[in-house]
């Protein structure tokens, strides 16, 4: 079936399968490959990103079910000068990146939660992140990140 | 002033940052248009002979490239780019000869142990656990990836059921025999039990006043990098093209070239970035391999990626051993004696042979000063699937014995666990320390990291909280834990590392380096210790690793080497280009060599006392001729080095519900002078996270046919930031005198330490209770399990011979358990 998404602005249109899910034709027909798969059961939040500004598992998106709407990915992120927003500034000031898989997922997660609750205490960030598995920072300059790009809201 | 030691953010993450990491799956190179998708087809069985694996539905669907399997392994690769072949394998009737034959073909992956126990590219004769790869699936066209999954569910295989076996106990039994031509299914053992028949030392606990004996569980658990496996192939002009997901090209290279029979200079090997190894990712397992096989076989470009359920059973695991201790020593304190016999479930294939346990053994004795240790082993093999290193490979294993036994010794004599640690460790001056296990300690001060945590977390007052709660009989019970380690890193010191520095004509530098980075942070570190060295500022030094074609020799990162190895070769490469670089200025200002200071906060060089002769390390390259300013070294250790720590957890448990809370977490963890702060703490916050994620939630479990169920992160227990607190880190720094930068590793560190704390964490909070032990993972239903069963009233038991030990009843729950092997429920 023919599905169209405006991908960080852009206008994306593709013939996939019924069962195509998002996150495939966002690395396979946008060629936009931050957003990254780390499991099949909705687990681990990898392929985060923001559909219509609300933050989903594009795992268990199907394309299909995206047609028309907006996704946002990590590439589409930072402004148009190449600025960084401030969860991005957040995640390289306070280290809260080793490996960098579970990042694009992790950064897309905080602009959702942090667009909800702008001032979130640790444990709300916490609660926030449980959909998101990192293996490498045991979450604690995650956390530190996620309450430092609050700072500036 | 040196930038060595102050908190510097990385250079990595801008990229990673906006644009996403450069994985395998995300290559989009030329080189690889056209690829084709590999599919692996997997047992569902734990345990069964193959009698006939039928292709033919698969092979007729369209965009079907092959499908390959065992019987294809023995023939000759296709020629470059001839057309692929598609015969149809024979019904073959399997036995052990042709199994033995098509397991030593001499295709077979990496399986170090070799003979009867090897590991095969693909299962031939029998599969051994559920996951084991059958058959290979080669499809195109657009969604070649969803039709692999289709065509795959088309090869149909026919197995014939054997028993499996399941946990140390059935494999020790030796009833079913994984490897009938091998005898048994004992694959090494080691110490006391090297001979066979265990020679145990009688007279070892002769003198102690108190005896405590215990069997527990070192359970299996699952690596999870985020990034599964994940393999690129390419065969073009006679030369093989690989791109893999993998913690060093260089090992990956020497294992394609011996399973594939080519000079390892027709092999190129890129890693490319890497999404979280842990040990799980050292070198390459048979599915890349049989990638690259196919790749030369078929003439096409192939990619693979495994999904996470793959990765969940067909990765390697980590753990599962089974520890008997005894522990003994006086009432005053003083341990006298340790025993470990441990036994090692490798899983289907001993694929490290006895070296895990091996560590295990070497680092018995922790921190401790025990006069006499001994230890022994045995590596069983079951139907389950391989173990290899995780995190910390054999050590957090033995922290984890030698923790829990001096928490059960000072129960037994009544005393705190603080202070039975602090009469017991190594004193500083009797370094360097040879331990009763053999292990010699570099440099250590034990006692001041104990001291310096427990003043940290406020030891006295945790207690004392601690016992307010006791008093008040809340349901809501503190729990303090404490572990002192000490761990080996660098352990093959002696196989060092290299580096190639070369310093450009605009001034500019370039690090070759043969540590491979996979979250590290290895480009911001070589970087300062290049700025450090030279003066040429870290954003002008460029750092490259993973590309066998421009690092052909290198070791790669994995057992906490990289800063002592790789760094230091990166730090002697900088100084022989300083050395060089002065004869080149030496000439160009007509001075004396010895005259010439370099400034390091400038690099610029100049006659001492005569600013205006500076030069820049730009002019001084572009005079160097020939290849300009470069040095190729190699460093290697004498020895390993032994970081060591001590960690304070505290947890809250429900007695109503046996829910484990873990509240706060303070550590000192001294790998010696730390380079950059803020990799140093992102190593250690991770390994924390590793160490209580063992200790409170994650466990690989198997039914009693080898069924495996967490088999994908809905049903395995990765640890979540809801389960962690954030945590107290504690610097200290004890240099070695090893290498020249004076430090250790610390990569595995944190969890090596972490989760024995908390594991005695939960039995602390119980202890008033009579509880002694609960093994790992401490889930919500073991703690109400093991409170259920504890009989307050039975708390004191008055032991003084093992064999006058009277268990409670959540000890004997414990002890059965661990006999069954724990696994099975």
């Amino acid at each position: 079936m023919k599905v169209t998404i405006t991908v960080n602005g852009q206008e994306v249109g593709a013939d996939v399968e019924d069962r195509a899910l998002l996150v495939h034709l966002l690395r396979d027909n946008a060629g936009l490959t931050a957003t990254n798969i780390g499991c099949d059961t909705t687990s681990c939040g990898a392929c985060t990103v923001l559909l219509d500004g609300e933050s989903v598992k594009s795992c268990t998106v199907l394309a299909a079910q995206a047609d028309g709407a907006e996704v946002t990915t990590l590439e589409g992120l930072a402004g148009a000068d190449g600025t960084m927003h401030p969860v991005q500034r957040a995640f390289h000031a306070e280290h809260g990146l080793q490996c960098g898989f579970c990042t694009p997922g992790m950064v897309m997660a905080l602009v959702s939660l942090l667009r909800e609750n702008p001032h979130p205490t640790e444990d709300e960030v916490r609660a926030g992140l449980e959909g998101n598995l990192c293996r490498c920072t045991g979450y604690h300059n995650i956390v530190r990140a996620a309450l430092t790009a609050a700072t500036e809201n | 002033m040196s930038i060595l030691g102050t908190r510097v953010v990385r250079t990595e993450d801008p990229r990673l940052l906006t644009a996403g990491g450069t994985y395998v799956d995300d290559l989009r190179v030329p080189e690889l248009d056209g690829a084709v998708q590999a599919t692996f087809v997997r047992s569902p069985l734990a345990h069964a002979l193959i009698t006939g694996i039928d292709t033919s539905a698969a092979r007729g669907e369209p965009g079907v490239l092959a499908v390959l399997t065992a019987q294809d392994l023995g023939s000759a690769p296709a020629p470059e780019n001839e057309a692929p072949e598609n015969e149809a394998p024979e019904n073959a009737e399997a036995d052990e000869a042709e199994l033995v034959a098509a397991e030593e073909s001499g295709e077979a992956g990496p399986g170090p142990l070799g003979g009867p126990f090897t590991e095969p590219m693909l299962a031939g004769g029998r599969v051994r656990f559920v996951g084991e790869p059958v058959a290979l699936v080669l499809t195109g066209g657009p969604a070649g990836r969803y039709r692999g999954e289709d065509v795959s569910e088309l090869v149909s295989v026919d197995y014939d059921p054997l028993p499996a076996v399941v946990g140390t106990a059935a494999s020790l039994s030796g009833d079913t025999l994984l490897f009938p031509p091998a005898g048994s299914n004992v694959a090494a053992a080691g110490g006391a039990r090297k001979d066979g028949g265990p020679a145990f030392d009688d007279s070892l606990f002769a003198g102690c006043e108190v005896v405590v004996e215990r069997t527990i569980v070192n359970q299996r658990v699952a690596p999870v990098p985020l990034e599964v496996r994940a393999a690129a192939a390419v065969w073009r002009d006679g030369k093989l093209t690989v791109w893999a997901s993998t913690q060093n090209a260089q090992l990956a290279r020497v294992i394609l070239a011996g399973a594939l029979q080519l000079d390892p200079s027709a092999i190129r090997v890129i890693a490319p970035d890497v999404g979280g190894g842990f040990g799980a990712k050292i070198g390459i397992d048979r599915e890349t391999v049989a990638v690259a096989w196919a790749a030369r076989k078929t003439g096409r470009p192939v990619r693979w990626v495994e999904t996470r359920s793959e990765n969940m059973v067909a990765m390697t695991h980590g753990r599962d051993q089974v520890h008997s201790l005894t522990i003994g020593g006086n009432r005053d304190g003083r341990i006298l004696a340790y025993r470990i016999d441990i036994v090692q479930d490798s899983g289907a294939y001993p694929r490290m042979g006895g070296f895990l346990p091996t560590l295990t053994s070497l680092m018995a004795a922790g921190v401790y000063d025990i006069p006499r240790v001994e230890t022994a082993f045995r590596v069983a093999v079951t139907n389950t699937t391989p173990i290899a290193p995780y995190r910390g490979a054999g050590r957090p294993e033995a922290t984890a014995a030698i923790e829990r036994a001096v928490d059960l010794f000072a129960a037994e004599i009544g005393m705190d666990p603080a202070e039975v640690r602090r009469l017991n460790v190594v004193s500083p001056d009797k370094f360097p320390f040879t331990t009763a296990s053999g292990a010699e300690y570099d440099t250590g001060r034990y006692a001041d990291a104990l001291a310096t945590v427990l003043e940290a977390a406020g030891y006295d007052s945790l207690r004392a909280e601690q016992a307010k709660r006791r008093e008040s009989d809340d349901p809501v019970q503190i729990g303090i834990g404490l572990a002192t380690y000490v761990e080996i890193t660098a352990v093959d010191a002696q196989a060092g590392e290299t580096a190639r520095l070369a310093v450009h004509d605009d001034g500019t530098a370039t690090v070759y380096t043969g540590s491979s980075a996979h979250g590290q942070g290895h480009h911001t570190a070589w970087a300062m210790l290049v700025q450090d060295e030279l003066g040429i500022p870290m954003d002008q030094v460029t750092v490259i690793h993973g590309d066998t074609d421009l690092i052909p020799v290198g070791v790669g990162t994995f057992a906490s080497r990289s800063l002592q190895l790789g760094g230091s070769a990166v730090h002697k490469a900088a100084g022989e280009v300083k050395d060089e670089a002065r004869r080149v200025a030496a000439g160009m200002l007509e001075a004396a060599e010895d005259d010439l200071d370099l400034d390091t906060g400038t690099g610029r060089w100049q006659v001492r006392g005569d600013p205006e002769t500076a030069l820049s390390w730009a002019q001084i390259a572009g005079q160097a001729g020939g290849d300009g300013l470069v040095a190729n070294v190699e460093f290697k250790g004498d020895r390993a080095t032994f970081p060591f720590g001590a960690h304070v957890a505290v947890v809250e448990v429900d007695t109503e519900t046996g829910k484990v809370r873990h509240v706060r977490h303070v550590t000192v963890d001294d790998a010696g002078p730390v380079l950059n702060p803020v990799l140093a703490e992102g190593q250690r916050h991770g390994g924390i996270a590793q160490g209580a994620a063992q200790a409170l939630l994650e466990e690989v479990v198997f039914d009693a046919d080898g069924n495996p169920i967490t088999s994908n992160l809905a049903d395995y227990a990765a640890i979540t930031a809801t389960e962690l607190p954030s945590f107290e880190l504690v610097a200290m720094e004890t240099p070695t005198t090893l290498n020249p930068l004076g430090v250790k590793g610390i990569g595995e560190a944190g969890t090596i330490g972490a989760t024995p704390a908390v594991q005695n964490a939960v039995v602390d909070a119980l202890a008033h209770l009579g509880v002694r032990h609960i093994d790992m993972p401490t889930t919500p239903e073991r703690v109400w399990t093991a409170i259920t069963a504890a009989q307050p009233s039975a708390s004191q038991p008055s032991a003084s011979q093992p064999s006058a030990s009277q268990p409670s009843a959540a000890q004997q729950t414990g002890a059965q358990k661990a006999a069954q092997n724990g696994r099975t429920q």
